[in-house]
């Protein structure tokens, strides 16, 4: 297969045209570079992923209002999930923080938006593009912040250290209930408010299928955003450093500023995520943010796939989708109470459950659904003949 | 004008001199070569000049600037390329993206214009690829354009290495062991890249190998090293005659 990809190639120059047109049939003869680096390099891809954001997008009047619901949280916890897999995934630094800087950009989100003057810190700006971005930049922030220690530790270190930001907010979350209204009580989340037009509440169309639309479209931007930082010289920096990081710095590459930025874009897009997720339900616990959540993040790139971007999309459906399933196990199973303070209970049962699929995954399938999906491809590519 | 110039230098660790004294120059074209027993610091020499090591005592002038004291990626940006005695490629990555890193200081554009994959990122992109074509073909490499570099046999390993470090554009290059482990037919291939890369290419070369055949056929001049000292440094035919050399390499030095 590759090599009629490669000869085909081999010496025909790029036109500097772009846009050249390939043959029929061909499916792998790339006439121009531009061609050959395109995001989707073949017509199937096109019309497949095409064909995708159509269905989901046809979603929207189809499902009913709690599903829908459910789908614009897993497309929220996909652009957190993305976010993880550019630090850990792509620059190899394993991050357990992701709780940490998700809370971040919740806690900026519900402040900037959330009213002036009132029971909780607030600036009154409720316009979604204002909130967002702030969210992002304050969580990058706080990720160029901590990653100097990405430059002096590694792996399990890493991961430790990072597990303790997760502890040290949990801690200063629960405290400052002038931001977050305390434990137990919490506060109402950033209002996802666009051009005057509050979409939390019925206008257009319901609630729940204008917060759907939005969260897609915005899983769309932040996926795309990601797989062209994937291909650029940054993306293929951020895998230098983690295959190999000595010879990264011997052909030029800047192992700090790199890491500090693998953590800067990774927290932003974690950020917006927790702005995003606590604005579809409207109300933000500073118990939220626990070890759980970072787990159920790491569960969703190791699921879905190291180090691709569809894959972290894949794994945060998967997850989500999961938990109405688990949510419901009370009423099935008695002895797994809905209740925190009970064991056995359902948050206890999840995290095991997580850790179950991560240990099957890294054992049996270590790319993911992703390598899944490639096994079923090659197979139907090379059927009938099975080697 | 020499290229490079090596003054004195000296490191160790923990009691150990792994390079102890030693100076020599390479010029413009030149391809010189390092030679010596096992353990007798040549590796470490590369080390210090690509910055990952730090010695303890010396100086090194590289295109009239002074290279000790800088991160390795300075040095890089500089114009300094290896390649390790034992292959160090990104090994998760195809042959296409360990070369494309290969250019990665010749890239001028940020995050957001990679993000946004247009204007100035797409553009040096697209002429980054058309100029590593030119490598893949030039080291022969088309039939593995696409393969993860994990999989390929070591011979293709050291050429994507080789590919890797050329594609910097490098105003001189170090080459540590580039036939080491390779049959016949890989040597005799080897050399011709690295003869060709010295002659149409018109790059200078430091070569370490323990091929002496190879080394004392290509090289202009060799440096011999044992344990961290400059035993010689001279024509492949001067070196070759020195009595020192003959005892360093025949055993006299218990
Ligand atoms: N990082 C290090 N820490 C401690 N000792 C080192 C280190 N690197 C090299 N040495 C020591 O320095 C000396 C020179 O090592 P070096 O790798 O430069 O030798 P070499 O000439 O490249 O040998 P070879 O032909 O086996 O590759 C050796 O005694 C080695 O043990
Ligand atoms: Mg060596």
């Amino acid at each position: 297969m590759t090599d009629t990809r490669s000869t085909a190639k081999a010496e025909v120059p790029d036109t500097p045209a772009g846009r050249s047109r390939r043959p029929r049939g061909r499916p792998l003869l790339y006439t121009s570079y531009t061609q050959d680096m395109a995001l989707l390099d073949t017509r199937a891809k096109k019309i497949w992923t095409g064909l995708l954001v159509l269905l989901a997008l046809s979603l929207s009047v189809v499902l009913a209002d709690r599903s829908l619901e459910v789908l614009a949280g897993a497309y929220v916890l996909a652009i957190g999930a993305i976010g993880l897999n550019i630090v850990t995934g792509y620059a190899g630094q394993v991050s357990l923080g992701h709780a940490f800087f998700v809370a971040i950009g919740a806690y900026t989100a519900a402040a900037v938006s959330g009213p002036r003057g009132g029971e909780h810190l607030g600036l009154g700006l409720a316009e979604i593009w204002i909130w967002l971005p702030a969210a992002g930049l304050v969580a990058a922030l706080f990720g160029v912040l901590v990653a100097p220690l990405a430059t002096r530790l590694r792996g399990l270190y890493l991961a430790v250290v990072t597990l303790g930001l997760v502890f040290l907010g949990e801690h200063v979350f629960k405290e400052w209930d002038h931001l977050t209204g305390g434990p137990g009580v919490g506060r109402e989340a950033a209002v996802p408010q666009l051009f005057g037009l509050p979409l939390d509440q019925d206008g257009f169309a319901t609630k729940e299928q204008q917060l759907y639309v939005l969260m897609l479209v915005l899983l769309i931007v932040f996926a795309v955003a990601a797989r062209n930082l994937a291909r650029s010289r940054i993306g293929r920096a951020f895998s230098a450093i983690r295959d190999r990081d000595i010879a990264a710095a011997v052909i030029g590459v800047p192992l700090t500023r790199y890491k500090v930025l693998a953590f800067g874009i990774s927290s932003f897009y974690a950020g917006c995520a927790g702005g995003l997720f606590y604005s579809i339900s409207g109300y933000v616990e500073p118990g939220s943010f626990s070890l759980l959540l970072s787990v159920q993040f790491i569960a969703m790139v190791l699921i879905g796939g190291v180090a691709t971007v569809s894959g972290a999309i894949a794994g945060a459906l998967f997850i989500s989708l999961l938990q109405p399933i688990t949510r419901s196990l009370p009423e099935l199973l008695p002895i797994v109470s809905a209740d925190t303070t009970v064991t056995p209970n359902v948050f206890q049962v999840e995290t095991v459950l997580y850790g179950l699929l991560i240990i099957l995954f890294l054992v049996f399938e270590p790319r993911g659904l992703f390598g899944i999906w490639i096994r079923v491809r090659t197979y139907w590519k090379s059927w009938p003949f099975s080697y | 004008m020499a290229v490079l110039t090596v003054e004195d230098v000296g490191l160790s660790f923990a009691g150990v001199r792994a390079i102890d004294g030693v100076s020599f120059e390479v010029g413009p074209t030149e391809l010189f070569a390092v030679i010596g027993p096992n353990g007798a610091g040549k590796t470490s020499i590369f080390n210090v000049l690509s910055g990952v090591y730090r010695p303890q005592r010396g100086k090194v002038v590289f295109l009239e600037t002074e290279l000790l004291g800088r991160r390795p990626d300075e040095i890089a940006a500089m114009g300094l390329a290896r390649t390790f005695q034992n292959v160090e490629l990104f090994h998760n990555l195809t042959v296409l993206d360990n070369l494309m890193l290969g250019r990665h200081c010749h890239f001028g554009y940020g995050t957001l214009s990679a993000i946004a994959w247009f204007g100035r990122a797409r553009r040096q992109e697209l002429e980054a690829r058309a100029r590593i074509e030119d490598i893949i073909d030039f080291l022969e490499l088309a039939a593995w354009r696409r393969h993860p570099v994990r999989l390929l046999p070591y011979g293709i390993q050291k050429r994507v290495e080789l590919g890797r470090a050329l594609a910097m554009e490098p105003r001189l290059l170090l080459l540590d062991e580039p036939v080491a482990g390779m049959n016949l037919e890989e040597t005799e291939d080897m050399a011709r890249f690295v003869l060709d890369i010295r002659d149409e290419l018109g790059i200078p070369i430091v070569l370490v190998d323990h091929d002496m055949g190879l080394v004392m056929d290509l090289a202009d001049r060799v440096l011999v090293l044992d344990f961290g000292r400059q035993v010689a440094l001279g024509t492949p035919a001067e070196v070759q005659r020195d009595p020192k050399v003959i005892e360093a390499y025949l055993g006299g030095t218990a």
